[in-house]
């Protein structure tokens, strides 16, 4: 296992690098969009509730595999041509954005009406109220949940390796297939994994119980 | 062009459809097997069983921070140089059993320890033994709260059956690949198609979730 792990060391590490790079791309732009359609989701406006909640019901009830496809295959149909990597990310970009929704909606709804009541009493717009008075405070909530999401996508970030996205389980397989030791490359493969997955869970775990 | 009229061909449809009937086998045979294991390795981890709970706990928590992908990977290329080669479909099932059960054991193992613990303490006191209490006093009440977490579980699960399609297990994801695999011009319609299968299956789950959730509350 030494012998395979030296001889490849390249391969995996880069794929880490990309597995960790797609994650990270990832759980950035889905924070954003998340917490826009989370707001939405709490807006006075009906219609943007319902824009807001229909973008949520049907992203998390979809598996991410057909989303991911469904950009590799289209976008270069009708628009630019993208790597695998882009696919990959967008997709998980916009899978995880409606998880994130969820969790920062229960977040918001977590904040006592009372902060929003006391805020608009004092004049400020809906939109200044949820900016510096109830958002702040929902995100304490939200943290440990976030966490588990971001050790989701890492996971996740897998399905890369249906769009030749370079990640470490498409590397897996690259050497795995190459050198026929199936078994012990998998077993790299999973630690390499478990370096960035357990820690967070566990600080996670620490996180929730501290809260509680 | 996309050309929506020959993608929705009953041949197509009712193809998509098989795939659908083998992805919900495969998630329904997975979900109750790993409802069994994993109630048992949830109380396991709760017993706290010395060095046994331990071992489980790290096991579970190994396993539940893998991507399932490498598991149905590892089932299917890894096994059979220990001399077993399951076929796609009980590989998949194998591989969903063994990522759930643990994701499973997890939801178990909170939603007792949400239960008042003087309600086990309460039974001991009447005389009951540990395995009596948890049965019949403990794991009913347990079971009641971890409803919606159990429900979104085999949502997942369904969703995550997509997966196995990289093994060829002729299910729902698979089958569309054969469709749209025909004519580039299948594509965007097999995709909605897929997910609008999907959408229906998971979606009506959670609302499930929700009125079982509402009526008890």
């Amino acid at each position: 296992m030494i012998n395979l792990l030296s001889s490849n060391w390249h391969a995996f590490i880069s794929g880490f690098g990309w597995t960790l790079l797609s994650s990270v791309l990832a759980l950035f732009f889905s924070l954003i969009i998340g917490s826009l359609f989370a707001i939405l989701e709490v807006v006075p406006s009906k219609i943007l509730r319902i824009i807001g909640n229909v973008y949520v019901e049907v992203f998390r009830n979809i598996p991410l595999l057909v989303i991911t496809m469904f950009f590799y295959l289209v976008i270069p149909l009708y628009v630019v041509k993208i790597n695998g990597f882009t696919a990959g990310t967008i997709g998980l970009t916009i899978y995880t954005s409606a998880f994130i929704a969820e969790t920062v909606r229960a977040g918001i709804n977590s904040v006592d009406i009372g902060q929003m009541e006391a805020a608009r009493s004092q004049g400020m717009t809906f939109w200044q109220a949820m900016r510096y008075i109830v958002l702040p405070q929902a995100f304490k909530y939200v943290i440990p949940p976030l966490g588990n999401q971001f050790v989701n996508l890492v996971k996740n970030s897998s399905v890369l390796a249906f769009v030749a996205g370079f990640d470490l389980m498409y590397q897996g397989n690259a050497i795995a297939s190459q050198t026929f030791e199936t078994v012990n490359t998998y077993i790299i493969v999973g630690l390499f994994y478990l370096v960035i997955t357990l820690p967070i869970s566990y600080y996670m775990q620490h996180l929730e119980r501290k809260l509680a | 062009m996309q050309n929506w009229i020959d993608a929705y061909s009953w041949i197509n449809i009712r193809f998509l459809l098989q795939g659908l009937s083998v992805t919900i086998l495969i998630s329904v045979i997975s979900v109750v097997l790993s409802f069994i294991f994993g109630s048992v390795l949830g109380i396991v981890r709760y017993s706290k069983i010395p060095y046994l709970s331990k071992i489980i706990g790290f096991i579970i928590d190994v396993i539940r921070n893998l991507p399932l992908l490498l598991i149905i990977f590892f089932v299917y290329f890894g096994l059979p140089a220990f001399g077993f080669k399951p076929d796609t479909i009980p590989a998949a099932i194998l591989a969903m059993t063994v990522f759930e059960s643990m994701m499973i054991a997890e939801i178990i193992r909170s939603g007792i320890m949400a239960v008042d613990i003087g309600q086990m303490e309460a039974s001991r006191a009447m005389g009951m033994t540990f395995t009596q209490a948890m049965w019949h006093v403990v794991l009913p009440q347990a079971y009641k709260k971890m409803i919606p977490a159990l429900v979104s579980q085999f949502i997942s699960l369904i969703k995550d059956t997509s997966l196995a399609t990289i093994i060829v297990v002729p299910e729902l994801m698979q089958h569309g690949q054969v469709v749209y695999g025909q004519d580039p011009n299948y594509i965007i319609p097999v995709f909605v198609a897929m997910a609008l299968m999907y959408f229906v299956v998971c979606y009506a789950l959670s609302l499930l979730s929700k009125y079982i959730d509402h009526r008890m509350a």
